[in-house]
């Protein structure tokens, strides 16, 4: 398993770093962040015109570039560490992921080109009282009226970007299961109530479903709901290791430009020895989140992943999850502490990175959660398959 | 033909004319030694054949296919070599190089002391030049095969009014003399994998100095840069094991006394293979809170597994090396501190044991007596955090207070036996 990347994928993060250098500093991060949507219209047109990065995973045939999960897992990592404003986890990787495995194809050419493109954004819904996303946490329902209309009624939470998509993706309940919902036009009944979130840089809302009138995406593979918290789970660790390795850089920088008792406080084995242990941490949560990148793009058609695949998927998956969360917390929270007191201070960048490691740590389900869900993983592995431990 | 199946033709017409597996494990080394091919890459002068890396390969692995043995490489012996190699005259290769080659003399290192561990340079055995001889007086430490080696590699100090690097010297010195005591050195998990070396007016002859006096240091980094390599290839040899003749007979003997140290490594490891097993076995398995620690365990293990496949990858790839390369052995420590945690846990009060009777006829007791030493050996995590945060962060060194002359630095009062 390719574990480095190639030349060319070197070139394709060189080009979205320069790009967000230019385009998100944190002077724009704060001044996008203070507003309700935290978007920028002119700069979401530019990376997925110009840089192409909302259609990056997208087959070509459906207006994307071809390439896959670990590309993908790049835009994602460099914008985890731009604090890139814009709805690029909701739309272009949990929507388009869901429309790829759910959508038929006509559908997928009606709604993904578009999401692909970036000309519409979307919004996934899931969540209602867990951040696992398992059938029976979905109480929504969808049922259908007389004039053969789906109906949805239910209370969805945590929607990434629902107050500024386009189109919203429900997960809900229907006589045959779990199927997945678009509701694109007529909203007559949705309530979309924005969240006062702790990270300003993502935005949330609640959503009220009220007989809204929806149409069902005609494919409901096995594990669908668990396919798609895999898909969460891998990109967002990649975003995660993006933030690990700017806060990792700025505590570096700062603890070697601070002089107390006369010399820089790097040279202090007691600092020395801080900075050591967390580049350790974020260099094997980083293995980790490409390894699950890499698992991801091993398993090719999600539709149509075999059980052992899918086990293994969600064992990387939920491991990446849990390891790079709590590194991304752990070297926010070390990073603040070797600021010292301007550390605290709203002044200082570190806060902003800060708050997206702690909302990190719970969306899509807590470490302690993911561990489990990866050792129950490992449990339902046949001898030969099993790792180290 | 290519040029490597040319050579491995020649390599294997060689040995269909003297490989004999009922020879004497010597007598056959012996003459592989002459031949060349126990050393290719070494110099033609010195055992060898002048050849590329590349083309030592093809011929061992000639041998492999052929089934015969190589020249001996278990030990200290093949750090001895490179080191002489590099630095050594002309007449100290021709003295012991054969040796070295035939498996007839054992080597060990002299480096560490009780008094000097992670700062080496601070050594303080000292070689004091009387007419023809160097008369050594001194402790070291830590010195793994020193109860059968012929020879020891001897880092002392010649000077002390340079710079504690700049006093230090390199020589071979003779074991079996009246002045060199070897003691071994029984470890907290009832293993003896090392010895102390004392050294009472024991004496080196003047053409034993390896390089220059003074210039002991580089050597001795010579032997330290190579010390990781000499290890993967003693498993190697270990591989032959099984095959039929007096010459196996020979080998598994000497493999067996090469590698008894080394039995307790893979429980200093922490035995993160175990886990699962033990975790059924013991229904620990059921529990939600002990699952969670054996997650964690399973996480750090497998992101350090693929962390070090990074390092590999890139380097195979000729890509630079990134952090991923240096932080090997620090994750290792981590890992094993909290395997032997977790192995623990699902023990319980079995912890308590140790011996036959213990879990795993005393493999885990073994593990939790075993991993305190993962984190000292072959260079303590707080050192590797030093070498992290300096060479791969490029954070500043500590200011340092043993410049100047070596005989004003501040050292240890006790647990060194000389006083300058």
């Amino acid at each position: 398993m390719a574990l480095i990347f190639s030349e060319d994928q070197d070139q394709f993060r060189d080009s979205i770093q320069r790009f967000l250098t230019d385009q998100m500093p944190t002077t724009r991060v704060r001044q996008l962040m203070a507003t309700d949507h935290a978007f920028d219209d002119q700069l979401w047109q530019q990376a997925s015109t110009q840089l192409a990065l909302t259609g990056i995973h997208i087959p070509e045939h459906l207006g994307g570039a071809g390439f896959g999960p670990v590309e993908l897992g790049i835009a994602l990592e460099e914008m985890g560490r731009a604090l890139f404003c814009g709805p690029y986890l909701s739309s272009a990787v949990l929507s388009a992921y869901a429309l790829l495995i759910s959508a038929d194809a006509d559908q997928q050419e009606r709604w993904l080109s578009d999401v692909a493109s970036g000309e519409r954004r979307c919004s996934l819904a899931v969540t209602e009282s867990t951040g696992l996303w398992q059938d029976d946490d979905i109480h929504t329902t969808a049922t259908t009226d007389d004039a053969g209309n789906s109906l949805l009624n239910g209370r969805k939470r945590f929607v990434i970007d629902a107050n500024n998509a386009d189109l919203l993706i429900v997960a809900a309940r229907t006589s045959d299961g779990i199927a997945l919902y678009m509701i694109d036009g007529e909203t007559n009944g949705m309530t979309v109530t924005a969240l006062d979130t702790m990270d300003p840089t993502r935005k949330m809302a609640d959503i009220e479903l009220n007989n809204v009138v929806a149409t069902r995406l005609n494919h409901a593979p096995d594990h669908l709901l668990d396919t798609l918290l895999n898909v969460a789970c891998i990109a967002l660790a990649n975003e995660m290791i993006g933030g690990c390795q700017r806060l990792l850089d700025s505590a570096v920088d700062y603890t070697q430009l601070r002089y107390q008792f006369g010399r820089s406080i790097a040279s202090f084995q007691a600092i020395k020895h801080r900075l050591a242990d967390l580049l350790l941490d974020v260099e094997l949560s980083r293995s980790a989140a490409y390894q699950a990148a890499q698992t991801l793009a091993s398993c090719g058609d999600l539709r149509t992943i075999d059980q052992e695949k899918h086990r293994r998927l969600t064992e990387h998956a939920s491991l990446a999850k849990a390891a790079v969360c709590e590194t991304y917390l752990q070297t926010a929270l070390e990073t603040i502490q070797l600021h010292g007191g301007i550390g605290f201070t709203w002044e200082n960048d570190t806060h902003l990175w800060f708050k997206r490691a702690k909302s990190s740590e719970v969306l899509f389900g807590t470490p302690a959660e993911h561990r489990e869900r990866m050792m129950a993983a490992i449990e339902t592995a046949t001898p030969s398959q099993e790792s180290a431990a | 033909m290519s040029h490597a199946t040319t050579l491995h033709a020649e390599v294997t017409q060689w040995l269909r004319e003297h490989w004999d597996p009922n020879m004497d494990l010597l007598a056959w080394r012996s003459l592989v030694a002459d031949s060349g091919w126990g050393a290719p890459s070494w110099p033609s002068d010195y055992y060898g054949k002048d050849m590329s890396p590349l083309d030592a390969g093809v011929v061992e692995q000639a041998f492999a296919d052929h089934g015969a043995v190589g020249a001996a490489q278990s030990g200290v012996r093949m750090l001895a070599a490179v080191t002489l190699l590099a630095h050594g005259s002309h007449e100290q290769k021709q003295k012991y190089l054969r040796g070295i080659l035939t498996g007839e003399d054992q080597w060990c290192q002299l480096f560490s002391e009780p008094g000097s561990g992670s700062d080496l340079a601070g050594a303080t055995t000292r070689a004091d030049l009387r007419g023809d001889e160097w008369i050594i007086n001194g402790q070291k430490v830590w010195n793994t095969s020193a109860h059968h080696a012929q020879y020891g590699l001897l880092l002392a100090r010649t000077d002390w009014d340079a710079p504690k690097h700049q006093g230090l010297s390199y020589f071979v010195i003779d074991m079996e003399q009246p002045g060199v005591e070897v003691r071994q050195l029984a470890q907290m998990n009832g293993h003896a994998s090392f010895n102390e070396v004392f050294m009472t007016d024991a004496v080196v002859s003047r053409d034993d100095l390896v390089g220059e006096a003074g210039g002991g240091w580089k050597c001795a980094m010579t032997t330290l840069a190579n010390e990781r390599r000499s290890f993967d290839r003693a498993r190697d040899v270990g591989a032959r094991k099984g095959r039929q003749g007096k010459i196996f007979a020979d080998l598994e003997e000497e493999f067996a006394i090469a590698n008894e140290p080394y039995t307790w490594y893979p429980q200093r490891a922490g035995r993160v293979d175990l886990i699962l097993q033990r975790a059924m076995e013991t229904g620990a398995i059921n529990d939600p809170a002990q699952r969670q620690d054996i997650a964690r365990l399973h996480i750090m293990a497998e992101s350090a597994k693929w962390t070090g496949e990074r390092a590999k990858a890139a380097a195979k790839a000729g890509k630079p090396q990134g952090p991923e390369g240096s932080l090997g052995k620090l994750a290792a420590s981590n890992v094993a501190r909290l395997a032997a945690r977790v192995h623990t846990a699902i023990c319980g009060n079995d912890a308590l044991l140790t011996g036959p009777s213990s879990p795993m006829d005393g493999i885990i007791a073994e593990i939790l007596v075993s991993t305190p030493a993962i984190s000292i050996a072959g260079g303590t995590d707080e050192i590797q955090k030093n070498i992290i945060a300096e060479r791969v962060m490029g954070l500043p060194k500590e200011p340092r207070v043993d410049d100047g002359p070596f005989r004003d630095v501040r050292r240890n009062t006790s647990g060194t036996t000389t006083k300058s």
